[in-house]
């Protein structure tokens, strides 16, 4: 009964703001494409297989950070831990292969269930403590951060010894030509999106995390323990981000301690222009992707074509509050 | 709407067709990937890397990541300078290992690496250029054994004991006060991790320990305060020698106010200059020695205020 409530709840909300969702992901596809025929034509450079090998490498790690933090917020929490909370799974999963010398399966699982549990710490906070989830998130990101460090002895610790640890970045599965390889990273990160993308909008747990987005007092009044799926939110995104964390380390052939903070932000930036709305109960996967891949393009067009770094960061700027007017323009009608 | 995103797409693209049109390059180009550029050390770096494009005719980009933390983002700015087809590229490693593929590349490619800085720990660079640390610690041992005339016991304050600048900055002091300063004694080197605090304590320890103490080093920065800090709170100013080694606010400030009596800097826009104009001479042919010294500049309260020692101190 509960379950078909909520159920219902969420699909007129579907129905309401279905179209609007479309026009936002057309919106930010057509921005995409336009970045993209705009630095095609402006220099030759760009639009070079290698070049968009580039752009798709520099989005994978952001891209996948960014559909985990989507979930929490749609759910209208926020996580500012998760660059941190990545660099210390990729420090323990270093550290369990390295120094422990563990299999290489192990390291990984080591660097998801890290992921996990410090995911899991956050929803606790958040649910079960009460404390604002920008708090609670900040005070991990400095714990993750501290636990990096003393781990690692805050130095690299290198894979040197182990190659086929960096092949789970930078090995790859698809081979076109010699100049066109699709490295592992990027297709983990479409693997990611497109199961999470299943999970967000065919399962039990992406319902209630939309529904409790929406109208979380609704929800826990229709007998729903709220506390419960919202600790399962953190800690998939934990998951998630322990995903990432074994993409940075492999692209990287090291696990770097001290690498993580601000990574958050890109994150949260690409999630916004993807068009999940801060406020909680929308928001959608492809619009995510579409939302690292404007920042990553951005971002390597804007090198290639020699903009000094100091507008670089202005544009990106700009382009950012651009796209979230835009998504505030859409939402008035 | 529909004509919003219009006129929004069409403005997008001007300003993207300008932008292409301004930087059009007709010359060589050669972009500098550095550890940073917020840092007044770096924006001295680039500096002088605009001033070299400019003498030789070549154009320069200089980018590099907001932290010195952020190995991968430095490695998404080298690809993206070698998507641009560089003549020559310099490059200042955040971590040698990680670059290293990307490096490969530019070597098949025929584009000549050149190091600056740190440098980078590979053969794939022509050279490197950077401060010759051995020799400018040296120099202050030189300073110091004047300030003291040439007698007494002095002690180190090192960064740490496993970096190469660590290494050399305290080999090049001791090694020079051994060699040529028969009556001056080295009681005792420590390490204090650069940390202010650290090193503050540190140095009060020594100066506790050695009540004869004349003269103390400090190898970087931060070792550099905490040795200035100790003499401070052990009331020991102008009763024993400080010298420190790079710049710093705070380090300035100390010299001028006499609680410092001089300091090693390096000469960043140096760095810069040699960066490139190796590069424009690898691209010639021409031949250049496999480490190039940048040089380092001495600096006390008489040349403080110099435009050529004001143009090398980064606060």
């Amino acid at each position: 009964m509960a379950t078909a409530a909520t159920v219902k709840t969420e699909g007129a909300q579907k129905d309401a703001f279905t179209s609007s969702q479309a026009k936002q992901k057309i919106l930010a596809f057509s921005s995409l494409v336009i970045l993209i025929v705009g630095f095609s034509l402006a220099s030759p450079n760009f639009f070079q297989p290698a070049n968009l090998i580039a752009i798709m490498l520099a989005t994978a790690v952001n891209g996948v950070l960014a559909v985990g933090v989507n979930f929490i917020i749609i759910t209208g929490g926020i996580d500012l831990s998760i660059g941190t909370m990545m660099t210390l799974t990729a420090v323990m999963s270093a550290q369990a292969i390295v120094n422990w010398h563990l299999p290489i399966w192990v390291g990984l699982a080591v660097a998801i269930l890290t992921g996990v549990i410090c995911g899991g710490l956050s929803g606790v906070m958040v649910a079960k403590l009460k404390l604002p989830p920008f708090i609670a998130t900040l005070g991990m990101n400095l714990f993750t951060k501290g636990l990096s460090l003393i781990i690692a002895h805050s130095k690299p610790i290198y894979f040197s010894d182990y190659p086929a640890y960096n092949q789970i970045s930078m090995g790859s599965l698809f081979t076109f030509t010699e100049d066109f390889q699709i490295p592992n990273a990027v297709l983990i990160f479409f693997a990611v999106a497109i199961v999470s993308a299943i999970i967000l909008t065919k399962t039990t747990f992406g319902r209630y995390t939309f529904a409790i987005g929406s109208n979380e007092e609704a929800v826990r009044l229709s007998g729903i323990d709220t506390d419960k799926w919202k600790i399962a939110v953190y800690a998939f995104c934990g998951a998630i981000v322990g995903v990432a964390g074994i993409m940075i380390a492999s692209r990287l052939s090291s696990a770097q301690p001290a690498l993580g903070q601000g990574y958050e932000l890109d994150a949260i930036a690409a999630v916004v222009i993807g068009g999940t709305s801060m406020s909680g109960g929308e928001g959608t996967i492809l619009g995510t992707i579409i939302g690292a891949f404007i920042i990553s393009t951005l971002t390597n067009g804007l090198r290639i074509l020699s903009v000094p770094q100091e507008w670089q960061i202005v544009t990106t700027g700009a382009i950012i509050i651009f796209a979230v007017y835009l998504d505030i323009l859409r939402r008035r009608k | 709407m529909k004509n919003k995103k219009l006129v929004a797409g069409l403005i997008v693209a001007m300003l993207l067709v300008t932008v292409s049109g301004v930087f059009a390059q007709q010359q060589l180009y050669i972009p500098l990937i550095s550890k940073g550029f917020q840092h007044q050390f770096w924006q001295a770096v680039k500096q002088g890397a605009e001033q070299a494009a400019k003498d030789y005719k070549v154009t320069i980009t200089f980018e590099g990541p907001e932290s010195e933390t952020m190995v991968d983002k430095q490695i998404d700015m080298l690809s993206a300078a070698l998507a641009k087809k560089p003549a020559a590229l310099g490059f200042a490693a955040l971590d040698s290992k990680a670059a290293l593929p990307l490096l490969q590349k530019a070597k098949a490619a025929n584009i000549p690496v050149i190091a600056f800085d740190s440098g980078v720990d590979s053969d794939i660079p022509l050279t490197t250029c950077a401060t010759d640390n051995v020799a400018a610690a040296a120099y202050a041992a030189d300073m110091m054994a004047k300030l003291i005339n040439n007698e007494g016991e002095v002690a180190v304050i090192v960064h740490d004991q496993t970096s190469r600048t660590g290494i050399d900055r305290r080999d090049g002091f001791v090694n020079r006060i051994k060699a040529k300063y028969p009556k001056i004694k080295v009681v005792d080197v420590q390490y204090g991790a650069g940390d202010h605090l650290k090193s503050t304590d540190l140095a009060k320890a020594i100066i506790q320990a050695h009540p004869n103490l004349k003269g103390f080093f400090g190898a970087n920065e931060g070792s550099a305060i905490g040795v200035m800090n100790g003499v401070k709170e052990m009331k020991k100013i102008g009763k024993i020698v400080v010298i420190g080694y790079d710049s710093g606010a705070q380090q300035i400030a100390a010299i001028k106010a006499g609680e410092m009596n001089g300091a090693i800097t390096q000469n960043p826009v140096g760095i810069g200059y040699k960066t490139v104009e190796c590069a424009v001479k690898a691209l010639k042919g021409e031949k250049f020695p496999k480490v190039v010294d940048t040089g380092f500049y001495y600096y006390d309260k008489t040349n403080i205020d110099d435009p050529k020692i004001k143009a090398v101190l980064y606060q």
